[in-house]
């Protein structure tokens, strides 16, 4: 009864979110950031209207990366720091096929920073949701390469000593197409850039602000916690002034080479003296400077540019030296270069 | 086809030789691989049987005329059946003192000993550590020697090329040696003026310059009296009847992937990082992208084996290829491999180790990691090619492995496999195995671990397919549905069902054979690239009245179910390895048999001499020598 083989539905699908949530019971600590994300995921997938066995979640090791078991799709949880390199793996092999990497701060960062590199760069199509909670959850709790300098961890009793990476600017520098930050808690925007990331053809790197409630609790407090946020936060929107605050009293004003807060309304400063938000830009030297910015702290899309991807590339000259030799022939592969004949 | 204006002397008027050994010897930057290969063509063509060993080093450019810069080439080329690149050069071309130097000593007694004395000069001489001049100073009068200027006689011979400058002409010289040779061996030019047309097409000047130094050479050698002494005539080698070519280790490898991807009818994914002796193969794979071959270069060696296995899991015929330490990088996704049983291609161009070790030189000292380097009791198939055209066959039989049984594989090839190159009979298309995969489709019943009741295989279910959706990953499974398990007795269950399914891979692997002798008293056992110099070494044994057999493992993991009754039925047994003994340490583990180790760890393969001096001892019982001041084995004690 090979039914659902042949009523392969033809996209768009209706899907519902519980259509993605597989059989197997959610295990991350009560409370733990990851359970919104992996919600915000399944209620995007659903509205995405691409059915189910097209999806392909990879993941690496430590926490977030145990989110594939929980959606129902293809998954494969690999190991660790791995994951994009596995996925540029299934996305050369079928390109019709929706893969999406999760990784956390270790992962990502560390142990597979020169993966996550090399497939940004190349603009595979990948969406690489990056959970960075800034902290080793997995491994009971020690600093990872986003932890703060002095992070006191049960491997830094006396304080970390090294510079944290900023994933924003690494993903910039690395020439990822599409780059973009939000928040666990940030529901709706979450879901907003996770759309506008499975509309891109390329490589996506949307870092997600995660707060990991055992061994990191309130890492991002002072720039999501609801009495905060708006004094701490500028949301990035295509096309319009880089304005935040409480009143929308504050912005950011190119200064140089840098970016400067200013108040509006003071010293004769307007809206029209802002930076105003280009996600498209050819360059990324402006979204970088923003990348720099740590308050306030910039939310959203930092860049959205189209590139062609490196799996179109790849079977694009697959199918040009089809045309140009012909489909390969064995025999004459074999034979080729000089022979003899032996009678 | 082009016309060849000078006549070579008649053969009626060459001595005829069955065998000979010749040695060319140069600068890294003297062309000498191009030569040499370029010799094994045409000889191949002419219908010799030959053996070659490229040896060259590890720096592509190491400083003019020294010792470490000295790239050599030595081919074997037969009227007859022959299984080596010989022990020993009849002659020795030498662009250099330092290349005299390092090579002199191997000559044969008697021997023909080429050199360009243009090069022999005062500075090279001393950067060669000569104090005198060996081509005057009477301490090679055991040699034939010609001492030609092959430099200035080569830019004489362009004299009517205008457009090149001098430095651009002295650079054909290699062109006006191989003519030498090619008169000496009664060798017809045509292949060689062929190849310059096609690599030097861009620059009509080279192409020109190029034929017209090798025909100068010839030339040379057909005008000169001296060389009248040295006119030789090596007849045909009998062979089965078909089409020829010559061909690689590493060119014979690439082309059975591909047609291996043929046979499965599943694309071939090729993930790999540049790294010596391995990269050839992903050269000449990314050619074949007509074939719908898809290679990817990746970051680095991990990324290459993760990438790889992506693709298994996609549905792709997955291979990544490596050597030395790239070997290793490769171990964890290995095993993630293992774990989520995928089918997954290794192929193992084994160099000098540990660490870079020996870039550019052969060694088969992998055996025992690729079958114990992971962790966990992760187990696999190993497949080891014997001869630069088995690697052709085993490289299909790999895949086979891997796609029936869902595991990973290692193929094992060395850097003199890989290099060298031998005539090879091309195999008819249907006389090629066809093993098309069947993805699971149905999802009635699916699950993921489900096993194939002979096999032992899970179901291969891309995704993409409806109904089918499913997780795996490098956490234990558990049996059947594959979900997450920490459940003690699944674990031991699933390790030894995964260990199992590696052991039934015998019931698909062909018998051990014997050759040679088989009721002599002592069977010669090797594995990988040792078997042309056994084969040789029994060959010259047996001329001398011994008794002795052979038997070669093809399949070392598992190995053939008949090699315990094999090495049972002998006294004595002796396995000769380029490493410390890890084939003997092996078979005394596992079938509690005495084997006499021959180790050889220099980089280099072994002559058929030291085959027959390792046989005599044995069954003369005296001890097999063993590598300098060795007092260890295998396992290290």
């Amino acid at each position: 009864m090979s039914v659902i083989a042949t009523v392969a539905p033809e996209v768009p699908v209706k899907l519902h979110k519980t259509d993605f949530q597989s059989d197997q019971e959610v295990r991350w600590c009560p409370g733990c950031g990851d359970y919104a994300i992996l919600a915000a995921a399944q209620q995007v997938f659903a509205k995405l209207g691409v059915p189910r066995h097209k999806y392909v979640m990879v993941s690496g090791i430590g926490c977030s990366s145990r989110f594939p078991y929980y959606v129902n799709t293809y998954g494969f949880h690999t190991i660790h720091g791995r994951a994009p390199a596995v996925a540029t793996g299934i996305k050369m092999a079928n390109p019709d096929l929706h893969v999406w990497v999760i990784t956390g701060d270790g992962d990502a960062l560390s142990i597979g920073g020169n993966h996550l590199i090399h497939a940004l760069r190349r603009n595979v199509d990948l969406k690489i949701l990056l959970f960075n909670n800034r902290i080793y959850g997995l491994t009971k709790g020690q600093y990872s390469p986003t932890s703060e300098v002095g992070k006191v961890t049960k491997s830094t009793p006396f304080g970390s000593l090294d510079q944290p990476v900023n994933p924003i600017s690494l993903a910039l520098a690395a020439e990822a197409t599409f780059v973009a930050r939000t928040a666990d808690i940030y529901i709706p925007h979450m879901q907003d850039i996770l759309t506008q990331a499975a509309a891109h053809k390329g490589s996506v790197f949307i870092e997600i602000l995660q707060n990991c409630i055992i061994f990191n609790d309130g890492a991002f407090k002072d720039t999501t916690d609801r009495a905060m946020r708006d004094d701490k936060q500028v949301m990035l929107e295509h096309g319009k002034p880089l304005v935040y605050g409480k009143n929308r009293d504050r912005g950011l004003r190119q200064r140089g080479l840098d970016l400067e807060v200013v108040e509006l309304g003071k010293n004769g400063v307007t809206e029209k003296d802002l930076l105003v938000h280009d996600a498209f830009a050819e360059s990324q030297a402006l979204a970088y400077v923003l990348s720099r910015v740590e308050d306030p702290v910039p939310m959203g899309i930092f860049r959205n540019v189209t590139r062609s991807s490196f799996e179109t590339r790849a079977h694009a000259q697959i199918a040009a030296m089809k045309e140009k030799f012909g489909p390969g022939n064995l025999d004459k592969l074999l034979k080729g270069g000089e022979t003899w004949m032996v009678k | 086809m082009t016309t060849q204006q000078i006549e070579s002397r008649p053969t009626a008027q060459r001595e005829v030789l069955k065998t000979v050994t010749i040695r060319f010897a140069g600068d890294s930057g003297d062309g000498v691989q191009i030569t040499g290969d370029q010799f094994t063509a045409t000889t191949a063509m002419q219908g010799n049987d030959l053996a070659t060993l490229p040896d060259y080093p590890a720096e592509i450019r190491a400083p003019i005329g020294t010792l470490p810069g000295v790239s050599g080439f030595q081919i074997q080329f037969s009227a007859l059946d022959i299984h080596t690149p010989g022990d020993a050069p009849d002659v020795l071309v030498a662009f250099n003192p330092a290349a005299l130097k390092v090579h002199v000593g191997d000559l044969v007694p008697n021997g023909i000993l080429i050199c360009d004395t243009s090069q022999f000069t005062k500075g090279n001489l001393a950067k060669a550590g000569y104090v005198t001049n060996p081509l005057e100073d009477g301490s090679l009068t055991q040699f034939r020697i010609f001492g030609e200027n092959i430099t200035e006689k080569t830019t004489l011979g362009l004299r009517a090329v205008e457009s090149l400058t001098v430095r651009e002409k002295v650079r054909c010289k290699n062109f006006f040696a191989l003519g030498m040779a090619y008169w000496i061996f009664n060798r017809s030019m045509d292949p060689t003026l062929r190849f310059i047309e096609m690599k030097f097409k861009k620059n009509t000047d080279l192409v020109e310059a190029n034929k017209l130094a090798l025909k100068a050479g010839f030339a040379y050698c057909e005008m000169t009296d001296v060389f009248q002494a040295v006119a030789y005539e090596i007849p045909a080698a009998p062979s089965v009847s078909g089409t020829y070519r010559n061909l690689s280790g590493n060119q014979a490898l690439a082309m059975g992937l591909v047609a291996a991807s043929i046979a499965c009818e599943r694309p071939l994914f090729y993930g790999a990082y540049p790294i010596t002796p391995a990269s050839d193969i992903l050269h000449e794979l990314s050619k074949h992208k007509n074939f719908g071959v898809i290679t990817f270069q990746a970051e680095d060696e991990i990324a290459a084996v993760s990438a790889a296995v992506g693709a298994s899991f996609t549905g792709a015929l997955a291979v990544t290829g490596s050597a030395g330490p790239g070997i290793a990088l490769k171990s964890e996704a290995v095993s993630l491999a293992v774990m989520t049983e995928l089918p997954l291609v290794i192929v193992d161009v084994q160099r000098g180790g540990p660490s870079t070790g020996l870039p550019t030189k052969t060694e088969q000292a992998d055996l025992l990691f690729t079958l114990f380097g992971r962790h966990g009791e992760a187990h696999v198939c190993i497949l080891a090619p014997a001869t630069p055209g088995e690697c052709f066959h085993y490289a299909l039989e790999a895949c086979r492995f891997a796609v029936k049984y869902m595991t990973p594989v290692y193929l094992l090839s060395d850097g003199y496999l890989a290099n060298g190159a031998e005539p090879w009979r091309v195999p008819e298309l249907g006389d090629l195995p066809r093993f098309p995969v069947k993805f699971r489709e149905d999802p009635q019943g699916f699950s993921a671990y489900e096993r194939h009741p002979k096999t032992l295989s899970r179901p291969w279910a891309i995704p993409g397919t409806p109904g089918l959706e499913h997780r795996i990953g490098g956490i234990e499974k558990r049996e059947g549905s594959g979900n997450v398990s920490y459940d003690p007795d699944n674990h031991e269950r699933m390790v030894v069902l995964r260990t199992e399914k590696i052991k039934r891979i015998a019931q698909d692997i062909p018998l051990l054979q014997v050759e040679g002798d088989p009721d002599g008293d002592l069977l010669v056992l090797g594995w990988g690239s040792t078997y042309g110099a056994i084969r040789a070494g029994i060959e010259r044994a047996a001329q001398k009245g011994m008794r002795v057999a052979q038997a070669h493992l093809r399949y070392l993991n598992p190995m053939p179910s008949n090699t315990e009754a094999v090495l049972k039925k002998y006294k004595k047994v002796l396995c000769p390895e380029m490493n410390l003994g890890q084939l003997s340490w092996l078979l005394r583990a596992k079938y509690l048999v005495d084997v006499v180790g021959l180790n050889k760890i220099q980089g280099q393969p072994f002559k058929a001499v030291e085959i027959l001096d390792g046989i005599t001892a044995v069954l003369n019982g005296r001890p097999v020598k063993q590598p300098a001041d060795s007092t260890v084995n295998g396992d290290g004690t």
